[in-house]
């Protein structure tokens, strides 16, 4: 434990274990999910675990870089969501499914 | 109070995070992520935090969330998907995985003592009812102008990308596993052959 304790006591070590769990259950989905668009939305809870961080670190090491890091992973986030989505579009025009088993040839 | 509103959006957030991998109705799961990204908004508020919690909200709650559903209605998968257990070995080796990697975290983050390193590099924070909207503005626009435009560079990038990508290209094809839109090579399947 730190010495750089919130009210209350919730310390930023508090905030660091709910990341690390929010971003083992993401990846624990990413990997059981066979539905494309839920494993994007597990990408997404993996990238919210990783924003939590870096905001708690902000906040504890009183240091303005961690919330402005949010802000290019938020923008990152919203360009990889566009592009992923387009591509599940053009594979479920292709294959009528988006089940990840089904895309498993490297050509066509 | 701070200790129960971050009791209470920690139960929320693992809530949601669970719903969403366990939910079989992508729109269920959908639901689920948005009660995650609300409540780690609160968290963010929390944490001096208040103009990503904003963002948080306009940008994922509302603009992504609201793309997750519009691609499912559209692709209309929203229905149960088949519980196909092929391989029930991966699902326990995943969890087995999970439980492993967040003990990884856990220990690696501990033996560090969790928070350490210099304090205020690129600048403090302001007061705490101040949101650091300015603060954040004043290091955005300075320190990281150069990473600030080259977003908009990859924001160009994306929505290019993904209007191709999305775009239909000639007429339909109707068939699942040929696609005749796409004009295969000559002799590709001679190929084929003599390889198997």
């Amino acid at each position: 434990m730190t010495a750089l304790n919130y009210p209350d006591h919730i310390t930023a070590t508090y905030y660091l274990i709910l990341a690390a769990m929010l971003f083992t259950i993401g990846a624990v989905g990413l990997l059981i999910r066979k539905n494309t668009l839920v494993m994007f939305m597990c990408v997404e809870l993996m990238l919210n675990a990783a924003n939590l961080s870096f905001v708690a670190y902000a906040k504890a090491l009183n240091d303005i870089s961690g919330q402005v890091i949010v802000f290019f992973t938020l923008v990152v986030a919203a360009a990889e969501v566009a592009i992923g989505l387009a591509i599940i579009i053009a594979i479920f025009r292709r294959r009528q499914s988006v089940n990840a088993d089904d895309v498993d040839l490297l050509k066509g | 109070m701070a200790a129960v509103i971050f009791f209470v959006c920690a139960a929320l957030v693992l809530t949601g995070a669970f719903g969403v991998i366990l939910g079989r109705n992508p729109v269920h799961c959908a639901l689920f992520l948005l009660v995650t990204l609300v409540s780690v908004a609160v968290l963010y508020l929390q944490l001096d935090a208040a103009l990503v919690a904003a963002i948080q909200i306009v940008v994922y709650a509302s603009a992504i969330v609201v793309l997750f559903l519009f691609v499912i209605t559209l692709l209309g998968v929203d229905r149960h998907e088949p519980r196909d257990d092929s391989h029930p070995f991966q699902r326990v080796a995943a969890i087995v995985l999970g439980v492993l990697a967040f003990g990884g975290i856990v220990v690696l983050v501990h033996g560090n003592r969790w928070v350490s390193g210099a304090h205020s590099t690129r600048g403090a924070l302001g007061p705490a009812d101040t949101g650091n909207v300015e603060t954040l503005a004043k290091s955005l626009f300075t320190d990281f102008v150069w990473a600030f435009e080259m977003t908009a560079v990859l924001l160009v990038i994306a929505v290019v990308g993904s209007v191709v990508l999305a775009r239909r290209s000639g007429h339909r094809p109707e068939v699942t596993d040929v696609p005749e839109a796409v004009p295969t090579p000559q002799g590709s399947r001679e190929t084929e052959g003599s390889n198997a």
